[in-house]
């Protein structure tokens, strides 16, 4: 199993979660994408729609609405516009 | 010398004016504590997006890159915003933003620069529309929102991002005071056009492998500076707030205690006087009792 990957999503007004995740799923603007641990440095502008986050079982829902996702050896960073979490389904 | 009813009224007010000053204190003090919070917690979008910008730039170069970050080239007009409170009743606080703007405003037109202002905030908006007149562009004032966030930093950006665009600015610089401590806020001057590269966030070690962009790295810095204008403008709102009301509790807290000194050289006087006025009736009546 490989490790976990460190994810922030940060607004403006505050850091929305911070954490050690096993998966991230975002809208970017050229599509949606996943990121894994350990996943190639890639830097992508976001368009409006949901961000999931993925620990173990469990899965966090975020509504995402303009933004950037920065993926480096660090880890995930978006930074959103405006970000909230979307009460579990 | 004033008579007693009268000393006794004198004190009365000021016993009111302290007790107001007291509670003004109080209430700053707990809004000091939430600006506070709200200060830190916007401190990582920006420190992120400030080693976003730094990765990006180390790698747009020349030509490329977008006016924002490069500049026009010229210098010759300045935009100045300057962000002061809407209040008074904090000592300084508005007046140390001000006269550390104005003198850098003085000093751009006595070499010839052209300068306009936007200010935002009412004591800003007061004192320098009565300075400057016809150069300040427009003005902003912080209660049209009930809190401080996104929405009102956002127009002050627009504008400025509109009047750089229009070719009506060269270079921006944001005035506001920063928040060292409660009892020290620094009038901060802040260059926000051409952005600054933060020569202190370190670029990412990538062990040797390339970014990928989607779009262009050039999009991406083109979407991205704008917004940084916007997180640099809310973070400097937001320490403004903290140390306006940070500001506000020194001064409230030195009033109350003026004001306790006040009611005690007061009473003391108070006190004499009355001492005074019932030994001088005592003697009256010892003397006059002597008499018969």
């Amino acid at each position: 199993m490989a490790g976990k990957l460190n994810f922030s999503l940060v607004s403006p007004e505050r850091e929305v979660f911070a954490g050690l995740v096993d998966q991230v799923d975002a809208p970017g603007v050229e599509g949606d994408f996943g990121v894994l641990p350990e996943h190639a440095p890639f830097m992508t502008a976001l368009r409006e729609g949901p961000v999931t986050v993925f620990t173990g079982t469990a899965r966090r829902v975020f509504t995402v609405k303009g933004g950037f996702a920065d993926v480096n050896a660090e880890g995930l960073t978006i930074l959103a516009e405006e970000a909230s979490e979307v009460a579990a389904a | 010398m004033a008579s007693l009813k009268e000393m006794r009224s004198r004190i009365g007010s000021v016993k009111a004016t302290q007790k107001i000053t007291k509670a003004m204190q109080m209430v700053a003090a707990a809004k000091l504590k939430r600006a506070q919070d709200q200060a830190v917690a916007a401190r990582p979008y920006a420190t992120k997006m400030a080693a976003v910008i730094a990765n990006l730039s180390a790698g747009v170069s020349g030509d490329d890159a977008p006016k924002l970050l490069a500049g026009t080239g010229s210098d010759q007009r300045h935009l100045i915003v300057v962000a002061s409170a809407d209040k008074g009743l904090a000592g300084g606080f508005s007046s140390n933003i001000i006269r550390a703007a104005r003198k850098r405003i003085d000093s751009l037109i006595a070499s010839g620069k052209d300068v306009r202002v936007i200010a935002v905030g009412r004591k800003s908006r007061d004192q320098l529309t009565r300075l400057y007149g016809k150069a300040v562009v427009k003005t902003f004032e912080l209660s049209e929102h009930k809190t401080i966030g996104l929405p009102s930093a956002q127009p002050i950006a627009e504008l400025i991002a509109e009047e750089f665009e229009e070719g009506r600015a060269d270079v921006v610089t944001l005035f506001y005071s920063q928040f060292k401590s409660v009892i020290s806020q620094v009038p901060t001057a802040k260059q926000l056009i051409p952005t600054v590269v933060d020569g202190g966030a370190e670029p990412i070690d990538l062990k040797g492998a390339v970014y990928e962009y989607e779009p262009s790295e050039e999009e991406i810095l083109e979407t991205l500076l704008p917004r940084a204008i916007t997180t640099q403008i809310l973070a400097a709102l937001y320490e403004n707030q903290a140390g306006f009301f940070g500001a506000q509790m020194s001064a409230m807290d030195s009033a109350t205690r003026n004001a306790g000194d006040l009611i005690s050289a007061l009473t003391l006087q108070y006190n004499r006087s009355r001492q005074a006025q019932i030994t001088k009736e005592l003697i009256e009546i010892i003397s006059g009792a002597e008499a018969l």
